[in-house]
């Protein structure tokens, strides 16, 4: 896989995400966590807090951030990093939508 | 030999007057004090607050008894002077008390304007003036129905929020074309009543009342000059107020629209002072605290032989209407000579505007944003030269001086005779070193100390600002702790404001109170949620996304992120069936964990999330429902085998924690609530560490509250004894509900309860019947829409998308 090359999957439609909330995306063994805000903006993340690995999309949404169910730690949906005084991140995703549907590039991990 | 002071009336210029005379000559006078109200002194400008229910009475007490009795001043309540003998220098009430003076003060205050229209006498005709006439309005508000309120300014407006607030549709006439046309221009007018108009309150203006239209003696409309006819339970006029002179007259004291005094504060007869909304000063007459206390002091002073001059008052308004900020000060009518500079944002319903005169501010109204309204007004007071500000002066201190600065740095910028409390005329010098030279630390020392903030609590922040400046780190806000950096309000205010507001939506919440962010966070959403869970039990529904994911899937998540089942036995008894579908299921999902758990429950972990659904639907089969060992709401009740088995049983132990655990089970709660009931003092459920536990007795049930044994070790405190298993169920449930009102979000039952006092429950709960009864059907009632399994909702299909991923790729496609 070439970190350079786009490679865009359509993986469902909007409404398939309840606002302010999240579902998955297997890919082989890793699982991406694609996040719906208030006002349905398309995130994707790589299902792992920075810190012990927790379920980023089992948190809960909230403006632009996701705070991990394990040790609450509040993570930037656009960039993937920890906010506040934790440091560290985790892999983002291109997304973007074509009418409802939703594009994932799972070509290069950013 | 003390002086004789003698004071007729008991309002809040009086009070500031006697706290200032003590502090300048502690034992200098003997003081009586006539007050016609049947009650202490209390902050006449919170009675809006009162009327919307966000304050009780207790809260805007000023002088309690103690008070009093502390300063050695006779107070003589419900008792109205009707005559001054100035020669023999006496005063006499209507119910036949007679006191002498070597001083006395006039503080006959103001009585509201009543427009002699016809009907004006029917009953429901009602002013807004002290604490009688909020508690007419709240029975009023009570029965429903329209309240149409007459004249819309400053107190006709606080009065149509605090009716709406209480649930009756409301009406507001107004004669001007323009609501509070005396300190608002037209286009804030304009904003306010667009303002009043969202909360569902009528507004018409250039409105003339034509009569009151009665029924049987009692108000059933109001007819216009027009002809329209608007139905009516109540009336409310709020029209003006005009000072009360009546006394003063019929003494012989020289009196105008008010009592006339100089700039001592004396009236025509040297001995005799006149103080508040009564005197009429330099052709003017006042009706806002702010002069009032300036009065208050120089009378204080000129007491103690100091000559001070009171020289009038520039004065600053501001709406108390939660939600809507408005502030106005000065003079803001057009004319040759003036300029103005204007800022409108009317999406954020932002409106500012200044008035110039030789490049000074003459007058400011702020809407919308008002936080920089002191700031103006100090400029104004002062005639500052604007000159060199003016481009940015419309955008506030903030902006002056090039960058923005930190709002610590405005606050540390102001000058040391700027104004912080404009209710109090405190000073920025006078709080700084009270805070420095007494040791003051918290707001309530600032408050008990300087006054400042004491009054309307608009400049709590800037108070708080000045702590910080002065203390550093060692200033700790701890009075109010915010429930998270969404809002400043604590966990309390919102809950009180829940209720008071009738909101009904987290949405409706963020909106009403303020919310500095678009949809909350992780700490106040599921707290949020779970507030509108309580208290509206029938209208809320669930915020599924605000629930902690445990909450959401009803399993509790673990380390790796997979979930662990627990599935309820009814007071930790079961069966060889349930056992066997419980092996089953293990060995059908292949569970790698089984574990007997402190509650006297089976646990089974590491389950995959997608498998949930179908472990529940076989656990379904065998008769299981979820054991909500993820929830905060009610958890376990341990038992022991009491009666049925052990030899020292006194009573069925067993049976009454079964009967409890499916009397209550559902529910949910501020954090998770544990329980336990012990069949005798031995205690083997080890009922005293639980929340709420009860230890059986051969006379009854002795039940305990307020254990732990978690974080904090603490063995429970007794709640009482009762005889019977239905009162046992009856107090613990109301007990139950009491804290599910009251507890802040994840506080458990031993905090909350040592928050209030272990005493106030027990009076709530042991010795109020009334209450007792009213918490356990608050707690019926919400159970009618608790009690629904969430395991079989999901295996029927309920929140299916949870459990399956959205998309599975093949690698083939990932390349």
């Amino acid at each position: 896989m070439n970190a350079l090359t786009e490679n865009w999957v359509a993986i469902g439609a909007v409404s398939d995400i309840p606002r302010r909330g999240s579902r998955c995306v297997k890919n082989g063994d890793t699982t991406i966590a694609i996040f719906r805000t208030v006002d349905d903006h398309i995130y994707a993340l790589e299902d792992k807090c920075p810190h012990k690995k927790g379920p980023l999309s089992q948190g809960i949404v909230h403006d632009g951030c996701v705070t991990c169910p394990l040790h609450n730690w509040v993570i930037s949906l656009e960039t993937g990093q920890a906010q506040g005084a934790d440091e560290g991140g985790t892999l983002s995703f291109g997304v973007k939508l074509d009418g409802d549907s939703i594009l994932l590039d799972i070509g290069g991990a950013r | 030999m003390k002086k004789k002071l003698v004071v007729v009336g008991n309002g809040m210029a009086p009070g500031r007057m006697l706290e200032h005379l003590f502090e300048l000559s502690p034992d200098g006078f003997d003081v009586t004090v006539f007050n016609a109200e049947p009650r202490v002194n209390y902050n006449r400008l919170m009675l809006s607050p009162v009327l919307s229910g966000e304050k009780t009475y207790e809260d805007i007490i000023t002088h309690d008894d103690a008070w009093y009795e502390q300063q050695r001043i006779t107070l003589h309540k419900g008792s109205k002077v009707s005559r001054i003998d100035r020669g023999a220098k006496t005063v006499t009430s209507d119910n036949g008390i007679t006191a002498s003076y070597d001083t006395l003060i006039v503080a006959t205050g103001s009585n509201p304007f009543i427009i002699p229209l016809p009907g004006k006498d029917l009953e429901g005709v009602l002013t807004y003036r002290d604490l009688d006439d909020v508690e007419k309005m709240l029975c009023a508000a009570r029965a429903g129905g329209r309240a149409v309120v007459i004249g819309g300014g400053l107190l006709g407006l606080e009065a149509a929020a605090g009716l709406r607030q209480q649930g009756m549709e409301v009406t507001v006439l107004h004669l001007m074309p323009s609501l509070m046309e005396r300190q608002l221009d037209p286009a804030a007018g304009y904003l306010l009543e667009k303002a009043f108009a969202d909360r569902g309150i009528d507004v018409i203006t250039k409105a003339n009342t034509h009569e009151i239209v009665g029924k049987d003696g009692q108000v059933a409309g109001v007819k216009l000059d027009n002809g329209t006819v608007i139905g009516a339970a109540i009336v409310v006029m709020a029209v003006g107020i005009r000072p009360g002179i009546d006394l003063a007259k019929e003494s012989g004291l020289n009196v105008n629209r008010g009592i006339l005094v100089g700039d001592d504060m004396q009236t025509s007869d040297p001995a005799i002072y006149a103080l508040g909304e009564c005197v009429e000063h330099r052709d003017q007459v006042y009706g806002l605290v702010a002069p009032l206390y300036e009065m208050a002091v120089t009378i204080a002073e000129n007491l103690c032989g100091n000559k001070a001059a009171y020289t009038g008052s520039v004065t600053a308004t501001k709406l108390k209407v939660t939600g809507i900020d408005l502030y106005s000060a000065g003079d803001f009518a057009e004319a040759e000579d003036r300029q103005e500079i204007v800022l409108r944002d009317a999406t954020a319903g932002v409106y500012k505007r200044l008035v110039l005169k030789d490049n000074r501010i003459i007058g400011a109204v702020l809407y919308g944003e008002t936080s920089d309204g002191p700031w103006f007004f100090d400029l104004l007071k002062k005639q500052t030269d604007i000159s060199d500000m003016r481009e940015t002066l419309i955008f506030g201190q903030a902006y002056q001086g090039g960058s923005p600065l930190d709002p610590m740095a405005a606050v540390a910028a102001l000058p040391d005779d700027a104004e912080i409390c404009g209710c109090n005329g405190v000073c920025k010098s006078k709080i700084s070193n009270a805070i420095v030279g007494k040791n003051l630390n918290s707001l309530d020392d600032v408050r008990a100390h300087t006054k400042a903030s004491a009054s309307c609590g608009s400049c709590t922040g800037l108070v708080e600002q000045l702590l910080s400046l002065a203390l550093g780190e060692a200033y700790n806000p701890a009075a109010v702790q915010p429930m998270c950096g969404c809002t400043e309000l604590g966990h309390d205010d919102v809950r009180r404001l829940i209720v008071a507001k009738q909101l009904k939506t987290i949405p409706a919440v963020m909106q009403e109170l303020e919310w500095k962010t678009s949809c909350g966070c992780a700490k106040c959403r599921p707290a949020l949620n779970y507030y509108l869970v309580c208290d509206w039990p029938d209208e809320y529904a669930d915020d599924y996304q605000s629930r902690f994911i445990n909450e959401r899937v009803h399993a509790n998540i673990q380390k790796d992120g997979t979930y662990s089942v627990v599935p309820r036995m009814w007071g930790g008894v079961t069966s060889s069936k349930e056992l066997r579908a419980i092996a089953d299921t293990v060995d059908k999902f292949d569970i790698p964990m089984v574990k007997v758990t402190g509650g006297q429950r089976i646990d089974l972990l590491g389950i995959r999330k997608e498998d949930l659904p179908a472990v529940w639907g076989d656990l379904g089969k065998a008769g299981f429902v979820s054991g909500q060992a993820y929830a905060k709401g009610l958890r376990t009740v341990k038992t022991c085998v009491g009666t049925d088995w052990c030899r020292f049983g006194t009573q069925d132990s067993t049976g009454l924690g079964i009967r409890i655990e499916k009397f209550m089970w559902g529910s949910w709660t501020p954090a998770k609530v544990k329980m336990a009931v012990s069949g005798c003092p031995r205690n083997c459920s080890e009922a005293t560490c639980k929340d709420v536990g009860i230890i059986c007795v051969d006379s009854g049930f002795e039940i305990h509250f307020a254990g732990a044994a978690g974080l904090d070790i603490k063995g429970t405190e007794i709640l009482g004894m009762v005889k019977t298993e239905d009162e046992a169920l009856e107090h613990v449930v109301a007990l139950v509900q009491m804290y599910r009102e009251q507890g802040r979000y994840l506080e458990r039952i031993y905090k909350w309860s040592r928050r209030i006092g272990y005493d106030e429950v027990r009076r709530q709960i042991m010795d109020d019947a009334d209450k007792r009864k009213a918490y356990f059907e608050r707690f019926v009632f919400s159970q009618k829409f608790a009690q629904v399994d969430p395991w079989s909702e999901r295996v029927s299909g309920k929140d299916k998308h949870e459990f399956q991923p959205m998309a599975t790729l093949s690698l083939e496609a990932a390349e």
